[in-house]
C-alpha cells in the first residue's frame, strides 16, 4: 500500500536529468565530474527521474540534489540518512540516493551514517571525500591527514583521519566501493553497480577541492604515477597493480599485507591476494580498506558486495504478518479497548 | 449474580457500610513491591463500577532503588468519586504503607483520622533505622491520630500460598496482591477484573496466577472477618453523560489519537521516538498495533527521529515523533528544517521536570516557551496542550488535523502527569469523529511547490508523481517557484508568509470557552495538565460566592481571537503554572495585562488547597 505506484522505466538522455538551476559549485570542482556520471549511469539505467529522490545534508557537494531534475531534499548537516530512512520506511516504491560528505558524513552525521548501514535500508549513499572543509573555508576535516595545517590548523592536525570505507566496512555495509571523480569510466560502472544493489550502498568517491584541498588525491590522479599508487579491485582476481602490471599485494603469514614485485624472489601471481566481494565476513575487505597511499597501492573498486535482509522490507513482512494475525484494523476495537462500560441514559 | 458479588453482598452485610461521595487511596512502598500494579488494579476495577477517578503514580528514576530507601518509595494515588472530579486529591483518606520507607514519605499526606495500613511484617530494626526513624513508629504516639492497621501481610500472605508450592520469594512478592485485596474490600471494589488480569498474566504459570489469586481473595477475607476495621465504604457509580466508557492513561491516548487521525485522512502513521522517559509508552503503545499499518521506528538518537519523521512526511505518511523536554532540545534544529520545508509533522513533548535530567520522571509545564521559540530564526509553529489523559486523544487527533491542512509542524504538549495518569473516558463513535482531508496534486500544469492556498499552506506534492519533480531544502526558497533564491525581499516575504500561516490557525479554532462569567473580579488562566486542580479549586472558590472565572486554554499558539477580550473582562488575572510564569509572560506580552503568576516546581500538580488558598488572598488583597 504505497502512497502512488511505481513509475514505468524510462528513455531520457543524460541532460534530461539535470535541473534549470544554476550551479554553483567553485569552476573546476570535482563535483562537476560526479553530477556527469550520476546523469550518464541514470540514463543507462533507464531511471525514472520522477521516482527518485536524492537527499543531502549541508556542504559543497549536499547541493547536488538541486542540480537534478528528481525529487530533492537539501536537508540539515550530518542528517540525511535519518531524513532519507524515515522517507524510506514511508515509500518502499521510491530510489533514494544520499549525497553527503566527509565531514557532513563522518563528524556530525557519523551516527546517522552509521546506523543507516549497520540496519542495511535500501538506500545509496555517496560520499565525496575532499578531506576539506570546502563550504566554510577550508577547516580540517575528519579525513584530512595527520598534521594537516588549516585554517583552524595552522600548526598542524593532531588528530588521527578516519577511512571512510573502513567505517562502512566496519559498520558491515552490504555494499562498500571507492571511486575517484577523475575516472569517469570507473565511477560510472560502480554508480551503475550502487543502484543495483539491493541493500545499504555505501560509495566513497575521492574529490578534488581545488580551492581548499587541490590535488588531495594527486597519487591517484595524476596520469604518470597513478597506476603504481592504485589497485583495482576486481572480483576472484588477483591484486595486481603498475603500470607494467607487475606489481603485486600479498598477505604475510603475520596477516600483514606487502607489495611484491612478481618474478622477485620467486613471487608470482599464484601467492597474491585474491578479491572476493562476495565473503560473508568483512574482515578481508577491512584488510584492503586499510591499504593506504604511500606504503600501499589504494584499492578503488567494490570492497564488498553481498545479500543480507534489508530492513524496509523486513519491517514490510512483519506489518504483512501482523496484519494477518491480529486481523483487519478496527479503530471502534482499538478504542474501546480490552474493558469497557456503558452508562445508559436515564 | 455471580459468587463474587455474592460475596460482596455478604460482606456488606457483614459490616457497617458508609456511603461516601469520593475517597482518596494511596499505595506506597519499595519501588519493586508492585504499588504501580496494584494501583493500576484498583483502577480498573473503580473505573468498571463506574466511579469518575483521577489518578497520580508517583514513582523514582530508579528502576530499583535500594530496598527500603527513602529514594525508592514508589507510590499511586487514585481519587474517585460518584460525582465529576478532575484531580487525584490533594490529602488521602486511606494510605497503604508496605514498609517504614513508604510510611516516612506518604504521612504527611494522610488526613488526620485516615486509615493507615501497614505491613508490620516490614518494619523490623534494620527497615526502621533505614528510613531515618529513632523507634519503630507503630509503636509509639506518632500514630495516634490516624486508624493504623497493622497487618502483618507478608506472613499472612506465605501462609495463604504455602499449598501452592512457589519458592519462598516468588509466594512473598504476592503481598502486594493482599494488599490490594484488602483495599478491594474496604472500598467495596469487584474482584472480577484483577481475576481476569490474572489469569491473562499468568495464564503460562499456573502456580503464580493461582498464588496471587488466593492472596487476592484472602486480603479481600482478611478485611471482612477480622475486627480490625469497624466500617468500610461504597462509592456509588458517578453520574456520567450516556455512552461507552474506558479507562484510559494519557500516553496511551496519544497514541490513539495518532492513529485515529492517520485513519481519518485514510493514511497511513509513520511514528518515530528514541527511549525517553515520560514519552516511551506511546512508542510502546503505538508498536503493538502494526495491522494498522502503523510504521515505527526507533531512532539512533532524538535528532535521527526528528529527521525521519521529516522524510516520512516529505514522503506523504502522517509522520509524529515522541519525546520530552531534552529530546526536544536536540530536535530544534530539524523543526527549524520542517518549518522551512513546510511539511507536517506532530511533535509530542511529554514534559518532565528540567533542566536537563533533572527529574525525569515527575511532573513539569516548564517547555512552553522551548516550544514557543527554542529555534533558531523566525520560526513559528503551532502549540496545543492536552488539559487530561483522554484529552491527549482529542488533542493529538487536532495537532494532526492542523498540520496537515496548513503544512506545518505542530507542537503538542503533554506531561508526566497526564502521560501516566488515567481516568474514565467516553470513547467516541468512530463514524463521529471529523475526517481529515488531505489532498497531493497531481497535474503538472501550473504546479508551483511553494503556492499557497486560502490558508496559505503549499501543495503537499509526492515523489513518485509524474511530473513533479521539485527540490526542498533549508535554503530559503524563492516564492512559488521554490527556486533557492538569496534575495533578501524574498526573505522577509516567506518569513512573513510563514508567520502568516500560523497565525492564519486562530481562524480554524474555537473561540476560547470561559467557566463562570465572562467578567468578574478574578480570572484564572492555565494551560495543560493543570486544568483539573485549576477547575477544582475556581469551583469551590465559586461555592463560597466569588466572583471567579477559569480560562483553560489548549492553544498556545496562536492563541484563540477572543482571548484579549475575555481577559480585559477582569480586576484580576491569576496564571497559575508548573514552572516560573512562562504562560504568564506570553500573556503579559501579547496583551498588555497586569497579570500575576502562582508558581510551583516540585515535580507534583498543584493542590487544590494552595490554588484556594491563593485566590482567597489575591481576592483579599483588594482590602
Amino acid at each position: 500500500m504505497s502512497d502512488t505506484a511505481t513509475l514505468p522505466v524510462v528513455n531520457l538522455q543524460p541532460k534530461d536529468y539535470g535541473s534549470n538551476q544554476e550551479i554553483r559549485w567553485c569552476p573546476g570542482c570535482g563535483d562537476y565530474s560526479i553530477l556527469a556520471q550520476i546523469k550518464k549511469a541514470f540514463s543507462n539505467l533507464g531511471k525514472d527521474p520522477d521516482n527518485v529522490v536524492f537527499v543531502s545534508g549541508i556542504g559543497c557537494s549536499s547541493r547536488l540534489p538541486y542540480y537534478m531534475n528528481t525529487f530533492g531534499i537539501h536537508s540539515i548537516h550530518g542528517r540525511a540518512p535519518a531524513l532519507a530512512t524515515g522517507l524510506r520506511l514511508a515509500r518502499p516504491d521510491l530510489e533514494i540516493w544520499v549525497i553527503t560528505g566527509d565531514g557532513d558524513g563522518l563528524s556530525i552525521g557519523g551516527n546517522h551514517l552509521l546506523h543507516s548501514i549497520r540496519r542495511n535500508l535500501n538506500i545509496k549513499i555517496l560520499m565525496f571525500n575532499n578531506r576539506i572543509y570546502g563550504l566554510t573555508k577550508g577547516q580540517v576535516s575528519p579525513t584530512s591527514e595527520r598534521n594537516k595545517k588549516t585554517v583552524s590548523t595552522p600548526f598542524g592536525s593532531v588528530g588521527a583521519s578516519i577511512n571512510p570505507c573502513s567505517f562502512a566496512i566496519g559498520a558491515e555495509a552490504t555494499f562498500v566501493a571507492r571511486t575517484v571523480d577523475m575516472y569517469p569510466a570507473h565511477l560510472q560502472y560502480t554508480l551503475e553497480r550502487a543502484a543495483k544493489h539491493r541493500g545499504m550502498a555505501f560509495v566513497e568517491i575521492y574529490q578534488n577541492c581545488n580551492i581548499f584541498n587541490n590535488e588531495a588525491f594527486n597519487h591517484a590522479t595524476d596520469r604518470e604515477t597513478r597506476d603504481d599508487n592504485i589497485v583495482e579491485l576486481e572480483h576472484g582476481k588477483a591484486l595486481i597493480f603498475g603500470k607494467n602490471k607487475d606489481k603485486g599485494v600479498r598477505l604475510r603469514r603475520d596477516y600483514r599485507p606487502e607489495v611484491v614485485k612478481l618474478g622477485d624472489d620467486g613471487a608470482s601471481i599464484y601467492d597474491l591476494l585474491i578479491h572476493d566481494e562476495k565473503a560473508t565476513s568483512p574482515a578481508l575487505a577491512f584488510l584492503l580498506s586499510r591499504l593506504r597511499y604511500p606504503d600501499y597501492p589504494e584499492p578503488i573498486g567494490v570492497f564488498r558486495d553481498i545479500e543480507q535482509a534489508v530492513y524496509n522490507e523486513l519491517i514490510e513482512e512483519q506489518i504483512q504478518r501482523l496484519t494477518k494475525e491480529k486481523g483487519e484494523p478496527d479503530l471502534q476495537k482499538l478504542l474501546n479497548g480490552p474493558e469497557t462500560w456503558e452508562v445508559q441514559a436515564n | 449474580m455471580t459468587r463474587l458479588d455474592t460475596q460482596i453482598e455478604q460482606a456488606a452485610a457483614a459490616k457497617n457500610l458508609e456511603d461516601l461521595k469520593s475517597a482518596i487511596v494511596r499505595f506506597a512502598g519499595d519501588s519493586g513491591d508492585g504499588m504501580q500494579v496494584v494501583g493500576t488494579q484498583f483502577t480498573n476495577a473503580t473505573a468498571l463500577v463506574g466511579n469518575d477517578l483521577a489518578t497520580l503514580p508517583d514513582f523514582p528514576a530508579e528502576i530499583r532503588a535500594p530496598a527500603g530507601s527513602l529514594a525508592g518509595v514508589s507510590g499511586f494515588q487514585i481519587n474517585f468519586a460518584s460525582t465529576e472530579i478532575f484531580t487525584p486529591g490533594d490529602t488521602v483518606q486511606t494510605l497503604v504503607a508496605m514498609n517504614p520507607a513508604a510510611l516516612k514519605v506518604n504521612l504527611g499526606d494522610l488526613e488526620r483520622g485516615g486509615h493507615l495500613i501497614v505491613n508490620s511484617d516490614a518494619f523490623t530494626p534494620q527497615t526502621i533505622k533505614q528510613a531515618g526513624y529513632d523507634k519503630d513508629p507503630l509503636e509509639g504516639d506518632e500514630l495516634a491520630g490516624y486508624h493504623l492497621h497493622k497487618v502483618p501481610m507478608t506472613r499472612l500472605t506465605l501462609d495463604c500460598v504455602k499449598d501452592v508450592g512457589l519458592k519462598h520469594k516468588d509466594a512473598e512478592r504476592c503481598k502486594n496482591i493482599f494488599a490490594l485485596g484488602l483495599t478491594y474490600w474496604l472500598y467495596e471494589r469487584p474482584l472480577a477484573p484483577t481475576l481476569r488480569w490474572l489469569q491473562e498474566k499468568f495464564g503460562k504459570d499456573e502456580k503464580l496466577r493461582q498464588a496471587n489469586e488466593l492472596a487476592l481473595r484472602a486480603g479481600f477475607n482478611y478485611g471482612n472477618t477480622t475486627e480490625l476495621f469497624q466500617v468500610h465504604y461504597r462509592i456509588l457509580p458517578a453520574r456520567q453523560e450516556p455512552g461507552v466508557y474506558r479507562k484510559i492513561r494519557g500516553n496511551d491516548a496519544a497514541a490513539y489519537g495518532l492513529i485515529a487521525a492517520a485513519w481519518q485522512a485514510g493514511k497511513r502513521l509513520f511514528y518515530t521516538g528514541y527511549p525517553i522517559t515520560p514519552a516511551s509508552d506511546i512508542l510502546h503503545e503505538l508498536v503493538k498495533h502494526k495491522n494498522f499499518q502503523v510504521k515505527v521506528f526507533q531512532a539512533e538518537d532524538e535528532i535521527a527521529a526528528m529527521c525521519a519523521a521529516i522524510g516520512a512526511a516529505y514522503g506523504g505518511a502522517m509522520a509524529a515523533t515522541g519525546t520530552s523536554g531534552p529530546g526536544m532540545a536536540l530536535k530544534s534544529e530539524a523543526l527549524g528544517l520542517a518549518v522551512m520545508l513546510e511539511l507536517p509533522v506532530v511533535i509530542i513533548n511529554v514534559q518532565r521536570a528540567g533542566p536537563s535530567t533533572g527529574l525525569p520522571t515527575k511532573t513539569e509545564q516548564a517547555d512552553l516557551l522551548q516550544a514557543v521559540g527554542g529555534r533558531h530564526g523566525e520560526c513559528p509553529l503551532p502549540i496545543l496542550a492536552a488539559q487530561s489523559p483522554s484529552d491527549c486523544f482529542w488533542t493529538a487527533f487536532e495537532a494532526f488535523k492542523i498540520a496537515v491542512r496548513y503544512m506545518t509542524p505542530v507542537i503538542m504538549l503533554s506531561d508526566g502527569y497526564l502521560a501516566n495518569g488515567s481516568e474514565p473516558w467516553r470513547v467516541p463513535r468512530v463514524e463521529d469523529l471529523p475526517k481529515i482531508p488531505v489532498a497531493h496534486p497531481t497535474d503538472p500544469e501550473g504546479f508551483r511547490p511553494y503556492s499557497r492556498n486560502p490558508d496559505l499552506a503549499r501543495p503537499w506534492a509526492l515523489p513518485g508523481t509524474r511530473g513533479l519533480a521539485h527540490r526542498v531544502g533549508g535554503l530559503e526558497k524563492e516564492d512559488l517557484t521554490g527556486r533557492v533564491s538569496y534575495d533578501p525581499v524574498n526573505h522577509e516575504r516567506m518569513c512573513r508568509f510563514r508567520a502568516a500561516k500560523i497565525a492564519k490557525v486562530a481562524e480554524s479554532i474555537p473561540d476560547q470557552a470561559i467557566y463562570g462569567d465572562d467578567h468578574g473580579d478574578l480570572v484564572l488562566v492555565s494551560w495543560g495538565g493543570t486544568f483539573g486542580s485549576v477547575r477544582t479549586a475556581v469551583e469551590r472558590a465559586r461555592e463560597a460566592g466569588r466572583s471567579v472565572s477559569h480560562i483553560h486554554l489548549r492553544h498556545l499558539n496562536p492563541m484563540p481571537r477572543n482571548l484579549g477580550t475575555l481577559l480585559r473582562g477582569f480586576r484580576k488575572i491569576l496564571v497559575p503554572e508548573l514552572n516560573m510564569g512562562q504562560l504568564l509572560m506570553l500573556l503579559r506580552a501579547t496583551y498588555l495585562v497586569d497579570a500575576v503568576g502562582i508558581d510551583k516546581m516540585q515535580g507534583r500538580p498543584f493542590t487544590v488547597a494552595e490554588l484556594v488558598l491563593k485566590i482567597q488572598q489575591t481576592l483579599e488583597g483588594d482590602h
